[in-house]
């Protein structure tokens, strides 16, 4: 524990408040906790030093005294409670006091006022930050005990579900309140007479939601005075309702369509929660509602094109995102910072000294929040649709604002500023043009440089967009040496950092000359890239691959790649194709193959090689024709006329009986089979 | 290019359509207002056109503009079919505007067109605004006339601010360009796919709360001297003396007029109130010489009143008559028609004393001549008797107290009360409102109409009027032979007070309707279920009673009417003339819904 000086005047007259409470007489100490109550109201000082001269166990102990009258024990939760209301470390002192465990223990008593102090006091600790939250799941009989105790008063209830909403923090927690059933006590509150009991109810709903398919998928089912609770929801988002109200309850739908319990086109989401999110992010909004409101509705729409289509029409969502970006302007500051201070109050009402130094912090903290939220929403909206891509890269000075969001010192906002540039990516029309234009590529890159995990998965599966072989960026990308760091990515610990390092590798060699590819080939080392082929991650496999594919193509650059590292190629696709690998991979293995057939030189590797030809052959009788494909494109390869040697390679492989297998594919019922293996065959009538 | 209604088939509208000379259609719909913010109209407009190029272009126009005092206006219309090339425009214009066009091309014409998705806002060129649309899109069009802005719904969509500082008098408008074209219209007749109800919905919050909010900013304790003052003068002008004596001592304001003037005018009321017409002339004409002379419409009306009253058996002229001792109002014996409390809750009478000298249960008119005089002193020496400093409350007093008990503590009770607040004021009114009729006035005053109920609810408990104790024993004048005498007597009285004043100031078809109408109660066997029954309802006396009030204030050279009144009116017609200037917000800025 710190050491606290305190003047001593303060602690004269604080000792004696903490002396009345070891006053033999019941009745003064009850005035003496009395006369503590109306002391601490609102002085954070007085409870600072209360703390320091050790009232809390005194009043902890009082407070559990089977001997105390109810009254005392009532009045000692309040100064506690009183107490609480203080610093963070008023609470921490609390907590380290222990002062959970005897307030859930005071629950069962039966007086309902030392109840509802318990309560009071319980609620005030646990929607702290600094309070572990577990300490109410640490004994099984609480959450029971708690719900019980909903239909005791208003004041009950109100404490009970603000605790429970702030406590559900994960799907333990969730699970946990569900089995208690959370869901039928808190219910009923929904409708209840007092504004706070019904918003906390929402609240509790909203939390135990969020990603549980469990709880949504209950939740739909469940009537409130014979009213569906999607319906209640649909009347909490009403326009006249308190704004905290309307975007609860849109929070609680968003999550029930997300976990599947609501259809994305279902009439309460379309036309009520989608429209209740955009107005949220409306200028006339405050800006921590903002910023949810739009956070949310990225989440609402996230995998559905059709919601992101209406979205992306509804009241000017893209330009109204726009105005994010503006803050602070100089005509809002002062306004905008008068909410600031409202929002710290309400958040922190101990907080009561915000300095213009913590304002504009807060002022700084709510820019990189709106920033990043729209950069989601926007990351949302154009994740699928072309159209809507475009709409927002045309929006004022849009690349601009992710170019300089790319650079920003919060992780946050670089994070979200990625993950909309990634989602504009996929237009070719965006990578030829803005992309270009704006040199998003730059950024980009000294993002990568140096970026937690996150944000480096994001950046470089932009990369790997950038890189595709119609992009303008693609040629200025390769000359800041981007090479090495790709390689470095692939021996990430991260599959998705390794998969977007080959992809981008991939997309990289695609029609790429010598000089690349000799590179990549150099840079990535072949060890790296046989382990590659080894990976677990069958995405992993796949990308690496496609990039021996890609190196693989135009025949002086397959007979020089295969004549420095074709043993182990060759010894890499054995493995694969023996291996239990899916269709992709062993279609994509057997298209390399023919590949190396189409070599000058490289075609003797499989020539001299019977295991693969074999290998060949037993795919190319196999049920499925994609793979029969690609065995029989390497045969015709091999038995090709006009080239070298060709005659003796036909000799061999009619040897091997390949002939008799072409003979069959000229009847199959695929055409494309069918047309492969009949020129295959013209080779050998001609 | 034609519009009209269902009554044409699919084929009829083809060879109808054949002929393209009738373009600049308006609508054949019947628009009426209907309620706040909604527009109905009797059929369905299905539009079709026939078009090709641009100079083909015809827009067709409903027959009202959208009325300002709506506030939220809202249409929808359906696209039946895109035609050829889906060129069509919905939007608003202006009358006059050239309907040869798709609206938004020429000033004051405003549109939202299906082709490009694009607003057109009185010009050739459009901007880019929202979707395209075509066939089986909904497309709703929302004027709100509160910031004159519009916008537009695409399936149930909005689509944000499309145009804003739009001109009054606006008229949707649907342009059609190329041939097959098919809209229909909805003017509410049909539910709406968007959720105007929702949005309007918001504007009234919004505008509640603007108005329950509007800053008063440094003028704080200026509003709190007018509020004081706009509260005292209402408690003056209705007489509730106690209550308005103690809300001065309260606030630390003054009263402009005097007690004694307010009791007077409280005594005068409640006789009104309470049928007894007769004794309010008098107390008048004594408290008040001159007035009702100088005031012979008022005289008139006053004693048509009192005919009225005479049959309903409540007037004292017809009272005495049923009752046998006046004096003696604790002991009645057994008359049906008299409550056993009448005196005590007469609720005129200053002290609950039956020996008050003033025993102003007014039962006999010649007691009552010596009362003018008497009153001040009535009220000192009830003062005096029950030594309570408080004593001023005691006209307010007397009805809860009839029972004499504790007269002092119910006074004091309704002191503290009345300073608490001002919701606990409007308790005390109540409560000393046991007199039939001052309590309905005090609601009337407020705007609400519950009379029904309360009168019901004190005629049982207290049994004021006679005609109120029961229907079974509703007689015309108490069932008395004499009384019925005496109100004949009365009535050719009054018939010779008509003829008077005829010959004075010329004929006067509003007295001779009074007239006929009290007269005609006579007629029936059952005045009180009759066609003019109406006038015996207790309710019909607060107007009298009001004007007599208000007339009393006059030549007092006060205000006839009190300052709170002044500016519920005030208000009111505010709110009117919003509606008459085109200002949208009226609509949803109610009066009604302050006043509680």
């Amino acid at each position: 524990t710190k050491c606290v000086h305190l003047p001593p005047e303060v602690t004269a007259t604080s000792r004696h408040y903490v002396d009345r409470l070891f006053d033999p007489d019941p009745q003064k100490v009850l005035q003496g906790v009395i006369d503590m109550k109306n002391a601490v109201i609102g002085n954070n000082k007085q409870k600072a030093n209360l703390i320091v001269l050790g009232a809390v166990p005194r009043l902890l102990y009082l407070l559990q005294q089977g001997s105390s009258s109810s009254e005392l024990r009532a009045e000692c939760a309040v100064v506690l409670g009183s107490l609480a209301m203080g610093t963070e470390n008023n609470i921490k002192s609390l907590v380290d006091c222990h002062i959970i465990p005897a307030l859930l223990q005071g629950l069962l008593c039966p007086d309902l006022i030392f109840i509802e102090a318990c309560l009071r006091c319980l609620r005030t600790v646990f929607i702290s930050p600094v309070t572990p939250v577990q300490l109410l799941y640490t004994d099984p009989t609480v959450i029971p005990h708690l719900m019980s105790l909903l239909s005791r008063s208003q004041r009950t209830q109100e404490y009970i579900t603000q605790i429970f909403s702030h406590c559900c923090k994960t799907p333990e927690h969730q699970t946990v309140l569900f089995n208690h059933g959370a869901i039928q006590n808190i219910a009923p509150l929904l409708i209840s007479p007092s504004y706070k009991v019904r918003m906390q109810a929402l609240k509790c709903f909203s939390v135990l939601a969020y990603e549980n398919t469990q709880v949504s998928m209950t939740l739909v089912n469940v009537l409130v005075d014979e009213e569906l609770l999607s319906q209640v929801f649909v009347r909490m988002m009403q326009r006249d309702q308190p704004i905290d109200m309307q975007l609860t309850a849109a929070k609680c739908l968003t999550y029930m369509c997300r976990a599947g319990a609501i259809r994305t086109d279902d009439s309460c989401i379309v036309l009520k929660t989608l429209p209740c999110l955009v107005r949220m992010c409306s200028k006339e909004r405050l800006l921590e509602e903002r910023v949810e409101g739009a956070e949310t509705l990225a989440y609402l729409m996230e995998p559905d094109v059709e919601l992101q289509r209406i979205a992306s029409v509804t009241d000017h969502l893209v330009a109204m995102l726009a105005d994010y970006f503006k803050y602070p302007s100089s005509v809002s500051a002062i306004t905008d910072i008068k909410r600031v201070r409202h929002w710290t109050l309400l958040i922190e009402p101990s907080q009561q000294h915000t300095t213009l130094h913590t304002t504009l912090d807060h002022d700084l903290k709510h820019a990189h929040e709106l920033r990043q939220a729209a950069f989601k929403l926007y990351a949302s909206l154009g994740s699928n649709d072309e159209d809507i891509r475009k709409k927002i890269t045309e929006t004022e000075n849009m690349m601009d604002r992710i170019v300089s969001g790319l650079s920003e010192s919060s992780v946050k906002v670089r994070l979200a500023a990625v993950r909309c540039l990634h989602s504009l990516s996929r237009s070719v029309q965006q990578l030829r043009t803005s992309f270009h234009d704006h040199a998003v590529w730059k950024p980009l890159m000294k993002l990568l440089q140096n970026a937690p995990d996150e944000v480096l998965v994001m950046a470089s599966s932009t990369l790997c967009n950038l890189l595709l072989e119609f992009s303008p960026s693609k040629e200025p990308i390769l000359e800041s040496g981007v090479i090495e760091l790709l390689c470095s990515l692939t021996q990430s610990d991260s599959p998705a950092l390794r998969v977007n390092g080959i992809w981008a590798l991939m997309n990289m060699a695609f029609q790429a000359d010598q000089k690349v590819k000799g590179e990549i080939v150099r840079a990535l080392g072949t060890e790296q890239l046989f382990r590659l082929l080894s990976d677990p991650d069958s995405n992993v496999l796949m990308k690496t691959l496609g990039l021996l594919r890609n190196l693989l193509s135009t025949r002086p650059h397959i007979d020089q790649v295969m004549s420095s590292h074709g043993k182990q190629i060759m010894q890499a696709v054995t493995l694969i194709l023996e291996g239990e690998h899916s269709i992709e991979v062993k279609e994509q293995t057997l298209c390399i193959l023919a590949n190396i057939a189409d070599g000058n030189t490289a075609k003797e590797l499989i020539m001299t090689n019977d295991d693969i030809l074999q290998k060949i052959k037993y795919y190319m009788a196999h049920s499925n024709v994609k793979l029969q494909l690609a065995a029989t494109f390497c045969i015709s390869n091999l038995i090709w006329n006009e080239e070298d040697g060709s005659q003796e390679r036909q000799d061999k492989l009619r040897e091997l009986g390949f002939v008799d297998i072409l003979h069959k594919l000229t009847q199959a019922s695929d055409p494309n089979l069918c047309d492969r293996a009949k020129t295959a065959m013209q080779q050998y009538l001609a | 290019m034609q519009s009209k209604g269902n009554n044409y088939s699919k084929s009829d509208l083809h060879s109808f359509l054949g002929n393209h000379h009738s373009r600049n259609a308006v609508i054949q719909n019947q628009l009426s207002q209907g309620k706040e913010g909604g527009i109905c109209c009797e059929d369905r407009p299905n539009i079709y056109c026939h078009g090709k190029n641009h100079k083909d272009a015809a827009s067709v126009r409903a027959t009202h503009p959208i009325p300002a005092a709506c506030g939220i206006y809202y249409f929808e219309v359906k696209i039946v079919s895109k035609g050829r090339d889906g060129y069509m425009g919905i939007g608003l214009s202006a009358q006059g505007v050239n309907m040869n066009r798709l609206p938004g091309w020429d000033k004051h014409s405003y549109g939202y067109h299906g082709d490009d998705g694009h607003s057109f806002c009185s010009s050739g060129t459009g901007q880019p605004y929202g979707p395209t649309f075509t066939t089986g899109d909904v497309i709703g069009c929302c004027v709100n006339l509160i910031n004159n802005t519009c916008f537009y719904t695409k399936n149930g969509i909005s689509l944000g601010v499309a145009f804003t500082d739009l001109p009054p008098n606006l008229y949707p408008t649907v342009g059609l360009q190329t041939p097959g074209e098919i809209v229909d219209a909805n003017f509410g007749q049909q539910p709406f796919v968007f959720d105007i109800e929702d949005y309007m919905s918001e504007w009234r919050a919004k505008i509640h709360g603007m108005i329950a909010r509007f800053p008063i900013g440094e003028r704080l304790g200026e509003w709190q001297a007018v509020l004081q003052n706009m509260v005292s003068t209402y408690l003056v002008h209705h007489g509730y003396c106690a209550t308005a004596t103690a809300f001065a001592r309260a606030t630390e304001t003054l009263i402009q007029e005097d007690q004694t003037s307010i009791k007077n005018r409280q005594r005068i009321q409640k006789l009104v109130l309470a049928g007894r017409v007769g004794e309010a002339i008098e107390a008048t004409q004594q408290l008040y010489p001159g007035l009702l002379e100088h005031n012979s419409n008022l005289l008139f009306m006053l004693k048509c009143r009192q005919f009225v009253e005479m049959v309903n058996g409540t007037d004292s002229e017809v009272r005495c008559f049923s009752v046998r001792s006046p004096k003696s109002q604790d002991s009645y014996p057994g008359s049906p028609s008299l409550s056993p409390r009448h005196g005590a809750t007469n609720p005129h009478l200053h002290s609950a004393g039956a020996d008050s000298p003033t025993c102003s249960n007014g039962v006999t008119p010649p007691n009552k001549n010596k009362s003018h005089n008497k009153y001040p002193g009535v009220s000192s020496a009830s003062s005096s008797s029950s030594s309570s400093p408080s004593s001023v409350n005691y006209s307010e007093s007397n009805s809860t107290d009839s029972t004499k008990s504790q007269p002092h503590s119910g006074t004091s009770n309704q002191e503290t009360r009345c300073v608490a607040s001002d919701s606990e004021m409007e308790i005390e009114a109540e409560h000393y409102t046991n007199g039939v009729a001052e309590n309905s006035s005090t609601r009337i005053m407020n705007g609400t109409y519950k009379h029904q109920e309360i009168l019901q609810a004190e005629d049982g408990s207290l049994g004021n009027g006679v005609a109120e104790d029961s229907c079974a024993s509703r007689q015309l004048c108490g069932g008395n032979q004499a009384a019925t005498e005496r109100m004949i007597q009365f009535g050719r009285e009054l018939q010779g007070l008509n003829e008077q004043l005829c010959r004075e100031y010329g004929k006067n078809a509003t007295h001779k309707k009074m007239l006929q109408d009290a007269f005609s109660l006579l007629a029936y066997s059952d005045p009180w279920n009759c066609p003019v029954g109406q006038q015996l309802d207790p309710m019909q006396r607060e107007n009298i009673c009001s004007a007599l009030n208000s007339a009393i204030l006059e030549s007092q050279n006060l205000p006839k009417q009190p300052p709170l009144m002044l500016a519920v009116g005030q208000a009111t017609e505010c709110v009117q003339l919003m509606a008459r200037v085109r200002s949208g917000s009226c609509s949803f800025a109610r009066v009604d819904s302050f006043l509680h």
